[in-house]
């Protein structure tokens, strides 16, 4: 019991992914300073915000709209963005080999972050929070079905395997996943899907700054809101560790392995944030049509592919 | 200092209330945000809702019309929250002061922390008076 709540709270749950995705969203506000010529913030600034946000504000609670399920829902995102680290990181930080089936326990605990937005967006009844809401929930239709087929690619892939543990350890010894043309192919698609979920620019519709003013989050202030920073600096970490334990054999901490380790999941961040400065947001169509046709024929060809071995 | 304190000195979040202004002051507040002056170093971001607002920059002038909505932008903005007003417009009124529809300036309607003068304010002027506010937290 003891063991299993270390794993929850300290590491590699929340405290750990927590502060790994911290510094992670510096790297990423960083990298988006040096792009556009400016010196950017410095490397603790994740923490300040969440902290001030934690100690400083106030929480104010909507007036009209269901006060309990709007502080709950950025509890039960947290819980679900936590849990699905242990599963993702367990087996990446080889404390532990996971279980058979845990890749589909991942894939429904990663949509539990999302999803309780959207509830605690309806909940705040502010109508610009509920139009982000129904944007997101737009959003998972589109690309919750790419993500599946991704991870079937990858099952696939790996010979049939739904442990993490020997999808990672498949690659061993230098080929990875990412080494043959479906690979390419399933990480791209993989990397968009990644962003989307991360509600990165271009897929930032649902939290549209300028004409949603922060769209399903608006209503949120103080405590409440400083959860919701939590848990997506927890899933800015696991999503990009998820990618390197699908297509880069996953991380290894012997000698200069950790080295390596660090810049695989950095190449990933950096990838994602050079994806978001280059980019204009898209609307709910384009979005819906880029994943729907595009995406999902690209990762179909790469299920093809890999059908005949490539 | 207290933790509290620090951590809000390092992160404030600028909304930005814009009243009757000339919209030159609007302007200028988007020049500290460019790479030259970049705000962003300190912390300083400017976001879209009130409730995550911890500092409200109004600039402007208030007018009759503008009062009812500064007061509900206030009141809607989380606590602790600082205002500065933003502008010769917004200390005192400026040009627009004797006009028939303006409704006083803005330490008479809400409290005022920091006052940045100007018509409008160098982006130097703005870092001041951002770093005299944060002396005063
Ligand atoms: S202070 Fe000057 S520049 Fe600013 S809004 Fe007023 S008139 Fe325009």
């Amino acid at each position: 019991m003891a063991e299993q709540l270390f794993y929850f709270f300290i590491y590699p749950g929340l405290l750990f992914a927590g502060i790994v995705g911290g510094l992670l969203s510096w790297f990423d506000r960083k990298i988006t300073a040096k792009v556009q010529f400016r010196k950017g913030p410095p490397l603790l600034q994740p923490f300040y915000d969440f902290l001030k946000l934690l100690l400083v504000k106030e929480t104010i609670l909507p007036e009209r709209g269901s006060k309990l399920t709007f502080l709950i829902a950025p509890l039960f995102s947290l819980i679900g963005a936590t849990l699905s680290a242990i599963f993702i990181l367990l087996p990446l930080l080889n404390i532990d080999i996971g279980f058979e089936g845990d890749v589909i326990v991942i894939f429904y605990l990663l949509t539990i972050p999302s999803l309780f937005y959207v509830i605690g967006a309806l909940a705040s009844g502010n109508p610009l929070a509920s139009v982000g809401a129904s944007r997101e929930i737009k959003m998972i239709i589109s690309y919750e079905l790419t993500f599946l087929l991704i991870f079937a690619a990858v099952i696939m892939k790996a010979g049939m395997t739904i442990n993490l543990q020997e999808i990672i350890q498949m690659q061993a010894g230098g080929n990875a996943f990412i080494g043959s043309i479906s690979g390419v192919l399933l990480f791209i698609a993989g990397l968009f899907c990644v962003q989307a979920k991360l509600g990165m620019v271009p897929f930032d519709i649902a939290e549209a700054e300028t004409e949603l003013s922060e769209g399903s989050f608006i209503e949120y202030s103080g405590t409440a809101y400083s959860i919701i920073k939590f848990t997506k600096y927890i899933m800015l970490f696991i999503l990009p560790a998820l990618l390197v334990g699908f297509f880069m054999a996953g991380f290894n901490w012997e000698g200069t392995g950790i080295l390596w380790s660090v810049l695989k999941l950095l190449a990933v961040v950096l990838l994602l944030t050079l994806i978001r400065n280059t980019n204009p947001r898209l609307k709910v169509k384009q979005v819906m049509r880029f994943f729907l046709v595009g995406m999902n024929i690209m990762v179909i060809i790469a299920i093809i592919l890999i059908y005949f071995g490539l | 200092m207290g933790i509290k304190s620090f951590c809000l000195k390092k992160s404030l979040w600028v909304f930005h209330f814009a009243g009757a202004s000339c919209n030159n002051c609007d302007i200028e507040i988007l020049d500290v945000l460019t790479p030259r002056y970049d705000v962003e170093r300190f912390g300083i971001q400017l976001i879209g809702s009130p409730r995550h607002a911890d500092v409200l920059l109004v600039s402007g002038s208030i007018n009759q019309r503008d009062k009812p909505r500064l007061l509900e932008v206030y009141n809607q903005a989380s606590k602790p929250v600082f205002v500065v007003a933003f502008g010769a417009c917004g200390c005192t009124g400026g040009i627009f002061a004797e006009g028939n529809t303006f409704a006083g300036p803005l330490d008479q309607i809400v409290p005022v922390d920091a006052y940045i003068p100007g018509c409008p304010p160098k982006p130097e002027a703005i870092l001041a008076g951002i770093t005299k506010l944060v002396k005063t937290i």
